[in-house]
């Protein structure tokens, strides 16, 4: 089983997020990076799937050279080899743009796979694009937003989260699947793969070596704007007798919100 | 033409999909723009009706014997046939669990971008432009598409649902053109929990939970709670979820979901940075905590100092008085 893992080097969730006013972006400066948390699913499931099955993990990575932390951590968890697809560009927030590199990537260096598993969404650009595009570049089966992974032979059934229930999904490989909290626990790196993975070199691929112009992988949707959040005014704390503060909670729901 | 796919789950059309409609309608109107509804399979009486009283034109009813059930590369391939041939300004789709899944894989097939999960959509002098959250709220772009048709999908619970029925509807039946390698993937079952739960994207009011609800059988006092408010499901903070007293479906915030609902109640949930972006865009913040510095009472509307688990039991009771 060939496994190809997609990671992205994200905010860290607990970022404050800050609005750089001369561009259309946020300021990038100061912040603390680490793996996509649901991109850490998508790389436990792939060393699973290889411990039970056996075969090859190999994770890439589309981003800046710093991008190689992330992939040095993936090889710490277990992953057998990795790769950096070098985009020094900035946060572009285009699903497309992305797609097109990874496929650019596989179809010219590395053709021969049976699955591609991605986290369901970057904590960021919130998306959840890439997948479904890089399987209808492809034409192979997509299963998003996964908790539940079967692999048998050359077919899959994996379980998606859906409003209130599952769809239970039948597809063959080669397939992509994205991967949801709750999907596995992920484990954590052991010392000795830390060490082990500080030693490797990771191979970089670069756009130019793909062959694709700006042009080409140009956003497909543009950011005319950015806006802090509008602010919310903090209302009444009621901080005395616990019959009285309900009282005045009830006449709160029925009045103001209106919700009984 | 601004087409929007309508959603059928169990039967039933989603309501996202009509505030989709309403919206399609609002735009539409200013630019003299027709509204189509789209859907696979056969149209109900039913769904036909709520299409017409929110303002559709035209109803295209998508069917092939292998659109039984959803599936993602079928769906897309039979969508994209119908965007070929009629060709419209913008296709909307609900930001559902199947919104989300079907929109990327059309935009990819028409060679488009696509703009997820938006809060706002105007069309100005000609340009659809959408504004859609990032970082789980924590910050908002404003986006232009640079390709046609304008592909996005809206998150349910924000935009309202209108009536404003249309003059007269056409419906016309199309025959999707497939074979069987073009349907990838196939959904065999759907696969339910033993309670039939609102899902907290789609729900009125959440009632929330945090580490202050000290253990999964509390969360049974947040059920009695939702049996007294309609339309009201049970949602959590990470702690609870990391903690395991609950399911990940649940979760509020930047590794969960982000909820837009009317009313929004927060037990014993202090108010991280995280949870704060997946609910700072409810209508309503009511918050309970024994902390008065707790973070999450910045951003509330009602805030009441004390503990849960005194004001649960009083609250109840309350709004049982206020029922009867």
């Amino acid at each position: 089983m060939n496994i190809f893992v997609f990671v992205k080097r994200v905010p860290d969730t607990e970022s404050k997020i800050r609005i750089n006013p001369t561009s259309t972006n946020i300021v990038f400066d100061g912040l603390n990076y680490i793996l996509n948390p649901y991109d850490e699913y998508a790389v436990e499931e792939a060393l699973r799937i290889k411990e039970s099955q056996g075969g090859q993990v190999t994770v890439f990575s589309v981003g800046p050279d710093e991008a190689q932390a992330i992939l040095k951590k993936c090889l710490a968890m277990g992953a057998d080899e990795a790769v950096l697809i070098k985009d020094e560009s900035e946060e572009l927030y285009d699903g497309w743009r992305t797609a097109r590199i990874i496929v650019a990537a596989l179809q010219q260096h590395y053709p021969g796979f049976d699955l591609l598993l991605f986290g369901k969404q970057a904590v960021g650009d919130d998306n959840s694009q890439v997948p479904a595009m890089v399987a209808e570049m492809l034409g192979l089966p997509q299963v998003n937003v996964v908790t539940k992974l079967e692999i048998q032979g050359s077919q899959g059934v994996a379980y998606r989260e859906i409003e209130g229930a599952h769809e239970k999904v039948v597809f063959s490989l080669p397939a992509v699947i994205s991967a949801q909290k709750g999907l596995n626990e992920p484990r954590y790196e052991t010392l000795r793969g830390i060490m082990a993975a500080k030693r490797r070199q990771i191979p970089v691929l670069t756009l130019e070596q793909l062959g694709l112009t700006e042009e080409e992988i140009k956003p497909k949707v543009a950011v005319v704007k950015v806006e802090a959040p509008p602010p919310r005014k903090a209302g009444q704390v009621i901080d005395e007798e616990i019959t009285e503060a309900v009282k005045k909670l009830v006449a709160f729901l029925h009045e103001e919100a209106k919700v009984i | 033409m601004i087409l929007v796919f309508g959603e059928i789950r169990d039967g039933q059309l989603k309501k996202a999909s009509l505030e989709a409609l309403s919206t399609a309608r609002r735009v539409g109107e200013t630019s003299g723009l027709k509204v189509g509804a789209v859907i696979v399979g056969s149209l109900t009486e039913e769904t036909k009706e709520s299409f017409q009283r929110c303002g559709a034109d035209i109803i295209y009813c998508l069917s092939h014997p292998l659109l039984g059930s959803y599936s993602s590369s079928g769906y897309s391939n039979a969508l994209a046939q119908l965007v070929t041939e009629e060709n419209p300004e913008a296709l909307l789709l609900a930001a559902t669990a199947m919104g989300r899944d079907l929109a990327p894989r059309l935009a990819a097939r028409l060679r488009v971008g696509l703009a997820s999960d938006c809060v706002r959509l105007e069309l100005k002098e000609g340009v659809f432009e959408a504004v859609r959250p990032i970082f789980a709220g924590k910050a908002f772009l404003t986006v232009q598409a640079s390709s046609s048709p304008f592909l996005a999908t809206l998150r349910p619970n924000v935009f309202p649902v209108v009536e404003k029925a249309s003059s007269s509807l056409e419906v016309e039946e199309r025959k999707v053109d497939l074979d069987e390698d073009m349907v990838k993937e196939r959904v065999e079952e759907i696969v339910r929990g033993e309670q039939e739960e609102l899902d907290i994207t789609e729900a009125e009011i959440v009632i929330s939970g945090g580490r202050g609800m000290k253990g999964a059988e509390n969360f049974q006092l947040l059920r009695e709670l939702s049996a007294l408010l309609p339309q009201s499901a049970i949602g959590a903070s990470r702690s609870a979820v990391d903690a395991g007293w609950i399911d990940h479906q649940h979760q509020v915030g930047q590794t969960g979901k982000t909820v837009s609902p009317t009313l929004y109640m927060a037990f014993g949930i202090s108010g991280a940075i995280q949870h704060l972006a997946g609910m700072s865009s409810s209508k309503y913040i009511v918050a309970v905590n024994k902390d008065p510095e707790a973070p999450i009472f910045k951003v509330a509307d009602f805030g009441v100092v004390g503990d849960l688990f005194e004001v649960i039991p009083h609250l109840k009771e309350e709004l049982k008085k206020f029922k009867s």
